[in-house]
């Protein structure tokens, strides 16, 4: 009866996922290994094309910056979010937790009317007299950059005041009464505790801008191609599913690579780990 | 933590603000322009984009189905799901451990790859129509949302409390349904609400699950975008953001928005 119970509740929830997720993505990666060239062709193709390789290492690069400025910002404004007292506090969380429920077509667009050819930057210093021409802002990996830092910092602040506040406060006031001063505690007490949650920051925000669409779709365009626009533009334009999916599997393995050796140092690396 | 904090953290911490809350308000700020282009600061204040979107009968339409497509699939999502988190909290030490991996998935594949793949075996695959092809897309999207933000309440649960009604003989369902469930009400809420949100700003799964006469509205906004540049993207964008307070106001109101940080 309690076996039955237990595995008839997690029953329904288990056929959903394989049968519209685990099954259709290894159907899309199946599908690159059938081609009659041989099963790797696909991929010897992605990575014989100088375009193809281009993308990926855009998407890379773009992922990896986003990332690391949205750990700098995200922690410096954490680390001060976690010192607020209470009131400011929540008026602090508030503003951090509304940009990040808002969609993400909204916080893209917002970037249109700032960097746009009539953009706010360009109108302010035309008016001003610093350039004669429009600049081109849109359409440039700074943009996109950019972009992805406003989408970004909002999940790295909170993700990351969680983990401040979750620092004991006992420890500091130890490191303190034992003479240490405040730069020595943060490098020897509260960095170490918090590296940890640093990388799940770092991995959400890296595995959210390599796999992104919409921001780079409205600010990268077509010039600034990353792999989810590649993958769309592969599947509903040109209609070449083969390469579409060798692009979708391209795109699981690195992501799965990066969240599995990522958390198991970020587990590795925790002090307070028995 | 101790609570002083050098002043130019402080500062920079303010600018940092300015920048999360500046493009927001100048989203607003274009929405209310007399002008056919997108501007700010706005030339002359007019209402007149907020009428259009009624008038724009794709905003409409996809509007209600943005709607029914997040209510639909966060429902279905906590259907299969509360059972799942149930189960898996309940019997946690007779459940192997690659099922509750499995009810992350959704979140680890790539949501483009998972659009895309669900396009290929799904609706073209087995000729499932488009919406309630959609509707499956967001529910299993948001799956996780379910299961982890609920099972995280359902933690906290004491199970001696269900056997203590199951032994004074009230029935399985019966004890979930006034015993189990109360408890864990404000787990579901939360659990509704980030799913809702979700789902209802979610492009990378729904642009593959468009077909004729079917889009949602953040699809829409994008292929409105390419053809036209008024302000009336600006004010689709500020009722979107109206919903976006709206659910913030519900979160604080029963959870308190710090579970944020949790």
């Amino acid at each position: 009866m309690n076996k039955l119970a237990r595995w008839g509740l997690t029953m329904p929830a288990t056929i959903a996922v394989v049968v519209l997720l685990v099954i259709p993505v290894l159907l899309t990666i199946a599908t690159t290994f059938g081609e009659a060239k041989g099963p790797f062709s696909t991929y010897a193709a992605f990575f014989n094309s100088g375009f193809r390789r281009a993308v990926l290492y855009r998407t890379l690069k773009v992922a990896l910056i986003t990332t690391a400025i949205s750990l700098v910002i995200g922690f410096i404004t954490a680390y001060v979010i976690a010192q607020m007292p209470g009131r400011l506090k929540s008026i602090a969380i508030i503003a951090a937790v509304f940009p990040l429920l808002t969609g993400v077509v909204v916080r893209s667009f917002a970037w249109l009317i700032i960097l746009g050819k009539n953009g706010i930057i360009n109108d302010t210093l035309l008016s001003t007299g610093l350039i004669t021409e429009p600049l081109s802002m849109l359409y440039t990996e700074g943009s996109v950059i950019v972009a992805m830092v406003y989408l970004f910092v909002p999940l790295m602040i909170l993700t990351l005041t969680g983990v401040l506040e979750g620092i004991p406060r006992d420890l500091i006031e130890a490191s303190a009464s034992l003479g240490a001063k405040p730069v020595p505690t943060f490098l020897q007490v509260i960095l170490p505790l918090a590296t940890p949650g640093l990388i799940v920051g770092a991995v959400l925000v890296f595995t959210g801008s390599f796999t992104s669409y919409a921001t780079p779709q409205l600010l990268g365009g077509e010039k600034q191609m990353m792999m989810g626009t590649f993958l769309y533009q592969r599947a509903m334009v040109t209609f070449d599913w083969v390469g579409a999916s060798t692009i979708a599997a391209i795109m699981v393995v690195i992501t799965i690579a990066v969240v599995t050796i990522m958390s198991r140092i970020a587990r590795r690396l925790n002090p307070m780990a028995v | 933590m101790p609570t002083r904090v050098h002043p130019v953290l402080g500062a920079f911490a303010a600018l940092v603000f300015l920048f999360l809350l500046a493009p927001l308000v100048i989203i607003v700020g274009a929405s209310l322009s007399d002008t056919t282009f997108l501007t700010f600061p706005p030339q002359g204040l007019t209402l007149r984009w907020f009428s259009n979107i009624f008038h724009v009968e794709a905003f409409r339409r996809t509007a209600i189905t943005s709607l029914q497509v997040a209510f639909l699939g966060t429902a279905l999502s906590l259907l299969i799901g509360i059972p799942a988190a149930y189960a898996l909290n309940r019997y946690r030490v007779e459940l192997p451990r690659w099922l509750s991996t499995l009810f992350v998935l959704p979140i680890l594949v790539p949501e483009i790859v998972f659009g895309f793949s669900l396009l290929k075996s799904i609706t073209i695959g087995l000729g499932l129509p488009v919406y309630p092809s959609l509707i499956l897309g967001h529910a299993l999207l948001v799956l996780p949302y379910s299961v982890r933000v609920v099972g995280a309440s359902l933690a906290s649960f004491d199970f001696s409390v269900e056997e203590a009604a199951r032994s004074l003989g009230c029935p399985p369902v019966k004890t979930f349904m006034t015993v189990v469930l109360p408890n864990i009400r404000a787990g579901v809420i939360a659990a509704f609400i980030l799913a809702f949100i979700t789902s209802i700003n979610d492009v990378s799964v729904s642009v593959f699950l468009t077909g004729p006469g079917i889009s949602t509205l953040p699809i829409q906004i994008l292929a409105h975008m390419e053809q036209f540049f008024d302000p009336t993207i600006a004010s689709v964008s500020v009722l979107l953001m109206l919903v976006t307070v709206g659910v913030m106001a519900v979160v604080e109101a029963t959870l308190g928005l710090t579970f944020l940080t949790k």
